[in-house]
Parts: C-alpha cells; sequence; structure tokens
C-alpha cells in the first residue's frame, strides 16, 4: 500500500464478563487502513464487528477490557487519556450508526445538534455555525435546509434522518468515519442513495471510511478491501475484487452461496449453512466454523489455523483447507 | 386475471377492491388503497414492497385481524370481511400467519409444548395425547427435537430456532393457506436460506398456498411463482417471477432491481436513479402515486390513477407509461 | 431437500440459562423475617401468652421479667402479647386490603389496556375520580357512617389501592397487547377471554405481584397511621398504630412502649419492600448486548 497508514489495529482483544463467564467478543484482531481508502468489515450477528468499532472509538461498556493497540494517526487510542480521546471523537474520528432515531436525540432540534458539534469542535459562533450547517444539510441532499435545521428527529423518515447523522458526522472533516451498518434499517431504494452519498463524500474528503455490514452486496461494489469475521476473529482479508473472485475461506464461500440472487430462478435450493453461529461464551477448540464446514476434518476441530498469507501478502486466511488453493497456509 | 380462472379451480383467494384506512392523532393513514389480487391454489404469491407501502396491512386485513373499510376477500368462496365471530373463528383454522419477529411471536412465559399446542385446544382437540402426538410431528417436521424442545421456554433459542416454533405453530392444525410476513428479515443471512428452504419444504410436504410478504426482492422471487409490487397502498406490477425481474414493466419495479446492491465486484453500482424519498401515506400524490419520483412521469400521471392493465402474458402493470407492452 | 438443522447441541441441552441474580442476605433475611412475624400472627392464639386484653393495674409499665417477657403497657398489658395480636390486625389488614386492589384494579387495568376506547377512558375517568377524594377524609367518612371494625377498614384501604393496582396493569397490558404473540393468538381464533387469561395474565401477574408486596407495606403504613390517631381498629384489640399511640403518654418513662411496635413495624415494612423490590428486580428481563 501506497498511502500512509491512517488506523492500525494491532492485537487487539475485548474481554466482557458476563454470568456465563467470559466473553471473547475480539479475539486478537489486526487490521490496517490507509488515509481515503474504504474497508468493509462483513459478519453476523455475533461475530464481533460491532465491538470492534467500539473499541476504535474506545466506547466500550464499562465492564469490558480491551487488549492490544489502537494507533490512529500516530496516537494509540487505548492509552490516550479521555479529555484528549474527547477532543479526538467527532472532529478526526467519526460514526453513523445503524439506527438514526437512537443516534439523534429526539428532544433536540437537528440544528442543535449540528451547531453544538461544530461550536465544540471547530469552535465557530453561533451565525456561522448556522451557516455551515445548512450547507452541510444540503450537501447531503436534505433539501429546504434552512427550514429542516429547526425540526425534530421524529419529523424526519428513516433516510433523512441518517442524512442527518451523516452531515453531523462529516461537519468537522473527520479522517476516518466508521459507519455501523448505515443501511441496514432503510429500504433498498434509500440504501443506495445513502451509499452513494458516502462514497461521494468520501471521494471529495480524501476521509477513510471503514463500512461494517452483514450485506455482501453492499461491500462488493464500494469498498477497497473487505475483512470477514466469524467468533470474534478475522477470517478471511482481501482487497475486494480479489475476494469475490478467489475467496479462500470456506466461510465465505458459503455465506456468498447462501444470499439468494437476483438472477436465480426461483424456486432453486439454497445452499444454507448447517448449524448456528457460535456461542461466544462456550469458545471451542479448533476452528469455530468447523461444526458447520463441509470441508473440516480433525485437525480443523483441534486447533485453531492462524491468520496467514499464500500467493499474494495482501490476502490473508486462516483455514487449514482453504479453497482453490493447492497447499495450505504459510503463515 | 381472467386467463387463471381458464384453469378450472377458482383462486384460492381472492382480494376484491380492499381498501384500509387508520387514523393516526387525528389524521388518516391510506395504507391500502384499493388492491385487487388472487392467488391460486398451490402457489406462492410474492408481495413486495418498501417500508409504508401498506404490504404488512394487506397481508392483515386478508386475516381480518385488521378490519378493510371497504372491499371484499374470498376465501374458497367464501367472503372474509363479512364473518363475524365464531364463524370467522372457525375459518382461522384453514389460514395462518408467520410473523417477521419470531421471539415477539412467541409468549414469552409458555413452554414450547404448550404454545404449539395452543392452536389445536382452539380449535376443540380434547384428547390431550393427541394433541402431543400433533405437537411432535410437527416439531419433527420443522427439523426440531420435540423431547428437547417441547418443555423449554422461548428465550433459551435463537431467532432461527424460534421461526422455526412459529412455522411449526402455523402448521399444527394443518392450514390451507399461510402468510408469511417478512419472515427471514429479522435473521442473520445464514440462517435465512435455512429456514426459506424450509419453508418450500413446508409447502411441499403440506401442500400450501403461500403469501410471501418481503422487501427483500432476492428473497422474495426465490420462493415465488408469482410477484406483485406494491407502493404507497396500489399495486404496480404483477406477473410471473422471472419474467417480471427479466423484464419489469413498471418504473418502479425496474428501480427496485436496480437498486440491489449485488455481491459482485465487476458490477459497478450505477448512481441510483431514485429521486427523493416516498411520499407520506397520509397525503399520497393525485393520480399515479408513484410520478413525484418517475423519471418517466407527465402531466397525464398527476390526473389520472392508472389501473392494472395486461403489458405482457399473465403480466400487468398500473402505468401509463409501461416499460414494455402498449404504452 | 431442505438442509434441516442439527438437533439442539449440548449448550442448550445442558439446561437453560440460569438467571442467576443472586439473591444476597439481606433478600433472605427479609423473608426470614416475614415467615417469623406471619408464623407468630397465625399462631398467636395457640402460643402460650398472657392475653392481650388482661389489665394488671399493679404492674403498669413494668420492665421485662419472666412474668411479661417484654414488659406492660400503661394499662397493665403484656406488651409482647399486644404486639404479636397487633402482628396479626396489621397482617389481616395489610395483606387482604391489597387483595382488593389486585383482583379489581388489575382487572380493570388489564381489561382496559386490552379493549381501549371508550370502556378504558370511563375506567381511567372513574379512577383519577377516586384518587381525587382524600384518602383520610374517605376514611373517616366511611368509619363515621360505618362504624370502626377490621373489615371496614381492610375494605377502605383495599378500595384505596385500586386505582394504583389499575395503572400497573394497564401499563404492562399495553405494551403487551401490541405484540406480535397476542396477535398470533388471535389470528389462531382465541377469543378475547383466551387471550387474556392465558397470553396477558401470566406476563402481567408478576409485575402486579411485585406491585403487590410493595402494596403490602404501604397499607400497614397506613393501618398504623389510622389507628394511631384512633381511626383504626377500635380497642381493646391491640394494632401496632395504636400501640404507638398510647405509648406516646410514656415516653420519658418507659419510651420502649413507643419503640417496640414501631420497630416491629418499620422491619415488617422493610421485609415486604425489600422482597418486592427483588421480585421486581428479577421479573425485568434485561437483554445482553453483544
Amino acid at each position: 500500500m501506497s498511502e500512509p497508514v491512517l488506523l492500525s489495529l494491532e492485537d487487539v482483544a475485548v474481554d466482557l464478563p458476563t454470568p456465563r463467564g467470559n466473553l471473547r467478543a475480539v479475539d486478537r484482531v489486526d487490521l490496517t487502513i490507509g488515509a481515503g481508502r474504504t474497508l468493509g468489515i462483513v459478519g453476523e450477528s455475533g461475530c464481533g464487528k460491532t465491538m470492534l468499532s467500539r473499541s476504535i472509538l474506545q466506547l466500550l461498556p464499562k465492564k469490558a477490557k480491551l487488549s492490544g493497540r489502537v494507533i490512529f494517526d500516530g496516537q494509540d487510542l487505548a492509552r490516550l487519556d479521555p479529555e484528549r480521546l474527547r477532543k479526538l471523537r467527532g472532529k478526526s474520528l467519526a460514526v453513523v450508526f445503524q439506527d438514526p432515531m437512537t443516534s439523534l436525540n429526539p428532544v433536540l432540534t437537528i440544528g442543535t445538534q449540528l451547531i453544538e458539534t461544530l461550536q465544540e469542535h471547530l469552535e465557530l459562533d453561533g451565525q456561522a455555525a448556522r451557516i455551515r450547517s445548512a450547507e452541510l444539510l444540503a450537501a447531503v441532499g436534505i433539501p429546504a435546509a434552512e427550514q429542516r435545521l429547526a425540526q425534530y428527529p421524529h419529523q424526519l423518515s428513516g433516510g433523512m434522518r441518517q442524512r442527518v447523522a451523516i452531515a453531523i458526522a462529516l461537519s468537522c472533516e473527520p479522517k476516518l468515519l466508521i459507519a455501523d451498518e448505515p443501511t441496514t434499517a432503510l429500504d433498498v431504494t434509500i440504501q443506495a442513495q445513502i451509499l452513494d452519498l458516502l462514497a461521494r463524500e468520501q471521494r471529495r474528503r480524501h476521509m477513510a471510511m471503514i463500512l461494517i455490514t452483514h450485506d455482501l452486496g453492499v461491500v462488493a461494489g464500494r469498498t477497497d478491501e473487505v475483512a470477514v469475521m466469524y467468533a470474534g476473529r478475522v477470517v478471511e482479508r482481501a482487497p475486494t475484487p480479489r475476494l469475490f473472485k478467489n475467496m479462500h475461506m470456506p466461510y465465505t464461500e458459503a455465506l456468498l452461496a447462501a444470499i439468494p440472487k437476483i438472477d436465480a430462478a426461483p424456486h432453486t435450493p439454497l445452499p444454507a449453512i448447517s448449524g448456528r453461529p457460535p456461542d461466544p461464551t462456550r469458545p471451542i477448540p479448533g476452528c469455530s466454523f468447523s461444526p458447520r464446514c463441509h470441508y473440516a476434518s480433525s485437525l480443523c476441530h483441534r486447533e485453531k489455523p492462524l491468520l496467514g498469507t499464500a500467493e499474494s501478502p495482501d490476502h490473508q486466511f486462516a483455514c487449514f483447507h482453504p479453497i482453490s488453493l493447492a497447499a495450505g497456509i504459510e503463515a | 386475471m381472467d386467463a387463471e380462472r381458464s384453469a378450472g379451480r377458482a383462486p384460492l383467494l381472492e382480494v376484491q377492491n380492499l381498501v384500509v384506512e387508520y387514523s393516526v392523532g387525528g389524521r388518516t393513514i391510506h395504507a391500502v388503497s384499493g388492491v385487487s389480487l388472487e392467488v391460486e391454489r398451490g402457489e406462492t404469491l410474492g408481495l413486495v414492497g418498501e417500508s409504508g407501502c401498506g404490504k404488512s396491512t394487506l397481508g392483515r386485513a386478508v386475516l381480518q385481524l385488521r378490519r378493510p373499510q371497504s372491499g371484499r376477500v374470498l376465501f374458497d368462496g367464501q367472503d372474509l370481511t363479512a364473518m363475524q365471530g365464531e364463524a370467522l373463528r372457525k375459518m382461522r383454522r384453514r389460514v395462518q400467519l408467520i410473523f417477521q419477529d419470531p421471539i415477539a411471536s412467541l409468549n414469552p412465559r409458555r413452554r414450547i409444548g404448550d404454545i404449539i399446542a395452543e392452536p389445536l385446544v382452539i380449535a376443540g382437540v380434547k384428547d390431550q395425547k393427541r394433541r402431543e402426538q400433533l405437537v411432535h410431528e410437527v416439531l419433527s417436521a420443522v427439523g426440531l427435537d420435540p423431547q428437547l424442545v417441547a418443555g423449554r421456554l422461548p428465550h433459551e433459542f435463537s431467532g432461527g430456532q424460534c421461526q422455526r416454533i412459529c412455522i411449526a405453530r402455523a402448521l399444527v392444525l394443518n392450514p390451507e393457506f399461510i402468510v408469511c410476513d417478512e419472515p427471514v428479515s429479522a435473521l442473520d443471512v445464514s440462517i435465512r436460506a435455512q429456514i426459506l428452504n424450509l419453508l418450500e419444504d413446508m409447502k411441499a410436504r403440506f401442500g400450501l398456498t403461500l403469501l410471501f410478504i418481503a422487501h427483500d426482492l432476492a428473497v422474495v422471487k426465490a420462493v415465488s411463482d408469482r410477484v406483485a409490487v406494491m407502493y404507497l397502498g396500489r399495486l404496480c406490477e404483477v406477473g410471473p417471477s422471472e419474467q417480471l425481474f427479466a423484464h419489469p414493466a413498471h418504473p418502479y419495479t425496474a428501480l427496485l432491481i436496480e437498486a440491489i446492491p449485488v455481491p459482485d465486484p465487476d458490477v459497478r453500482p450505477a448512481e441510483s436513479v431514485a429521486v427523493g424519498e416516498p411520499p407520506s401515506p397520509m397525503a399520497p400524490p393525485s393520480g399515479c402515486r408513484f410520478r413525484t419520483r418517475c423519471p418517466r412521469a407527465d402531466q397525464r400521471c398527476s390526473e389520472e390513477m392508472p389501473e392494472l392493465r395486461e403489458v405482457g402474458p399473465q403480466q400487468f402493470a398500473a402505468c401509463h407509461h409501461p416499460l414494455i407492452g402498449a404504452g | 431437500m431442505a438442509t434441516l438443522e442439527l438437533v439442539i447441541d449440548e449448550d442448550v441441552a445442558s439446561g437453560p440459562v440460569t438467571r442467576t441474580r443472586r439473591l444476597g442476605p439481606l433478600f433472605w433475611a427479609a423473608v426470614g423475617w416475614t415467615i417469623f412475624i406471619l408464623a407468630a400472627a397465625a399462631s398467636a392464639g395457640l402460643l402460650p401468652l398472657p392475653s392481650p386484653t388482661d389489665m394488671d393495674m399493679l404492674e403498669r409499665r413494668a420492665a421485662p421479667s419472666v412474668l411479661h417477657w417484654l414488659g406492660t403497657d400503661g394499662l397493665g398489658r403484656d406488651e409482647l402479647a399486644r404486639l404479636i395480636f397487633g402482628a396479626r390486625v396489621s397482617l389481616t389488614v395489610g395483606l387482604c386490603g391489597p387483595v382488593i386492589g389486585l383482583t379489581i384494579g388489575g382487572a380493570l387495568g388489564m381489561l382496559s389496556g386490552y379493549f381501549r376506547g371508550r370502556f378504558e377512558s370511563l375506567v381511567v375517568g372513574s379512577m383519577d375520580v377516586l384518587l381525587a377524594f382524600p384518602p383520610l377524609i374517605l376514611a373517616l367518612a366511611v368509619t363515621a357512617y360505618l362504624g370502626q371494625s377490621l373489615l371496614n377498614l381492610t375494605c377502605i384501604l383495599g378500595v384505596l389501592g385500586i386505582p394504583a393496582f389499575m395503572r400497573v396493569a394497564r401499563a404492562a397490558t399495553l405494551t403487551l397487547a401490541r405484540r406480535e404473540f397476542v396477535i398470533a393468538a388471535q389470528a389462531l381464533g382465541a377469543t378475547h377471554a383466551r387471550i387474556l387469561l392465558r397470553e396477558l395474565l401470566p406476563n402481567v401477574l408478576l409485575p402486579l405481584l411485585a406491585f403487590f408486596l410493595l402494596g403490602v407495606a404501604v397499607t400497614i403504613v397506613a393501618e398504623g397511621a389510622l389507628s394511631f390517631l384512633g381511626l383504626g381498629v377500635p380497642p381493646p384489640i391491640s394494632s401496632w398504630g395504636s400501640m404507638i399511640g398510647e405509648g406516646r403518654e410514656s415516653l420519658e418513662i418507659a419510651p420502649r412502649l413507643a419503640f417496640m411496635p414501631a420497630i416491629a413495624m418499620f422491619l415488617t415494612v422493610l421485609s415486604f419492600n425489600l422482597i418486592g423490590d427483588t421480585l421486581r428486580a428479577l421479573t425485568d428481563p434485561r437483554q445482553g448486548a453483544l
């Protein structure tokens, strides 16, 4: 990669104590993202992708224990003091969540929420902040921006609210935007608009973006690189075209196969993945996917495969029997 | 629509000009505004549309869980809208419903065995042994071990398992018709495929007719013989699945298809043609309701509400300027 | 052929998730005291106690002795016996009064939350009217008209509790009636009665019971206050409240006469509160987030 590395996660792990025992939500993840690049993180519920995004933002629940390093722009966020961290959040590091109804304050107007952010981080005075807020709303495609400033979140539709949330996130020109399932709660036509908006803004601002989703279709056309997560670990990571064309992980293959395709004929039986996603409070020895994997061998049930590369250094996977690869992994 | 009648048998379900409205805080929401459709015995009709289009309301109205303001629903020739009380309750044994949120669909304080036996009790099956036997049969049919499952509470199960339980409950009375209201939307991707396969299996095994409501086009296409597209309370287009998706006639159908994210990195997502947001169901636009977002809209579209007309073999679209067929 | 899911694997078969809210020692102490006082009150007649109404004018305000374990009161009556018989009164009113609230209020609440519409407006309106009555005035009016007795007292306090139970039941029913499992029952052709009894009641009962225990605590205090003012149970029946009232005169000489019934009431009310709070916390399903 020729771009400078903006964010680097090194050996990040998140442990949560629960009544049923320790829950390893994130299990030693290494990831990097360069300035201006888009990383897609794909996984189902319980795979740890949300906890991972929270650990970047240092917004983990109180009981959670974070280990490893989160290096953003040269600083380790996990070890930064709260005041500097707070200044960083919102300004250089922004977030868009899944449900805009709960991520926006329902009792404050949109204008107030935008202006507050601008005043806090950019130290603009009231008038300048108002003008800038209206500009931002217009930039994210909200018609009649001036009037909208006085409206409350419940007066807008889901798509509009998400645009407002994006406007707030982008207001201070962040270097990195984390979008955690930003379109899952939206209709498919609105989803397309929102994703286009994010892509456009990212190109204009040369902003890095992490797009977290469970939908492989969403990452396919809109990311540079994809990391697939399962049971708290990154199990495959590659530049997007290579992931889809030349995947090595059986899980990735199974996930792709299980999605109904629009050009398939009706009543084609779907190759479903048997079993259920793993219980994070009961880790098993061996590969977490092995109970559901067609290709699993006794080795897979015994030992956990480590993330390694094969023919290309930027394509990593964790499997003893990778698909479309003759030999095993080279760690 | 007459082409279908020539098959000889009347359709199992006939919805005629259904109108469902309800008031919220003094204003009226026009959820369903004059929808007519038919479902033949043994087929799966997919009903697709985005949020606010009224598809869920339509599903509930068909079952008379929400009484329509006008229109009729004929099930096996009998008018459900005219039925009340005991007669309606008896009809309910033949028509069942599966919901979107499987965990919320189960009473958290009752055991699975009781939940599945409930329809039998209501239907008057007095013999407890017989009830147990039927419950066990249907649990096995959906892939759950009755010994392990029957005595437990819903919170002990995952979303996918709960949906299986809900399907079992819907099947225990051997109904003829099931309305599936977004049955897989709340489930993980890898579980969705399991449940869809299960539904197809159960349909074949129990000889069911399905009305499958969803917002995900690919999911709808995977299980449906025919698909109906709804927008803001009206039907836009109805037709056989393959044909509709390969050659959509209504601009909205085309828009929906184009907006689907395709898991293929070579397919560049087209800059969406979709303009703006859907209008509110409290104030639907005059004439064609899609005209505010339609690239083909003109004066006629704002004055005259289009009716469903045949634009292809068995394909009907409500549009003055359809993409295929006579203009 | 569909890929059918495996039968449930071991972690479900091994047993359900045990919701271990560790019930601390405080909870068990509360339970212990409650059982003790209930048992004492129930078996009062059988215990080898001197009569609580026998006056011994020579032994007035006597200190604790072998004859009178907790001493005697201002009229020479045995303190311990009066305390235990007083427990009877407090607990009878305290338990039976809220039962009236629970049954009538709970029923009204569930029905109004389920059927809504005009019935609901009627019920809520009537409850508002009832709440608007100053409770003390109402109690006074009833006792003046119908006379003071254990039954009348229980009924008044019971009726005064109906609006609160109605509110709790209605609130719980409103949230539940919209959940899909209720609509599923309707879709199955269940009658309203069946839905109310088999689907809603089991879910509404637990918060209602937790509230009931809190209601017991409140009613005991209310009865105590009324008896203190002389408006509760008539003498010579002893009640903790009236004992406190009588003990006021002897505060300088024998403060225990006022304090002992006060402590007994305090412990009992506290215990019911603790148990009620714990029950409410237990029934609050907390979803674990990941």
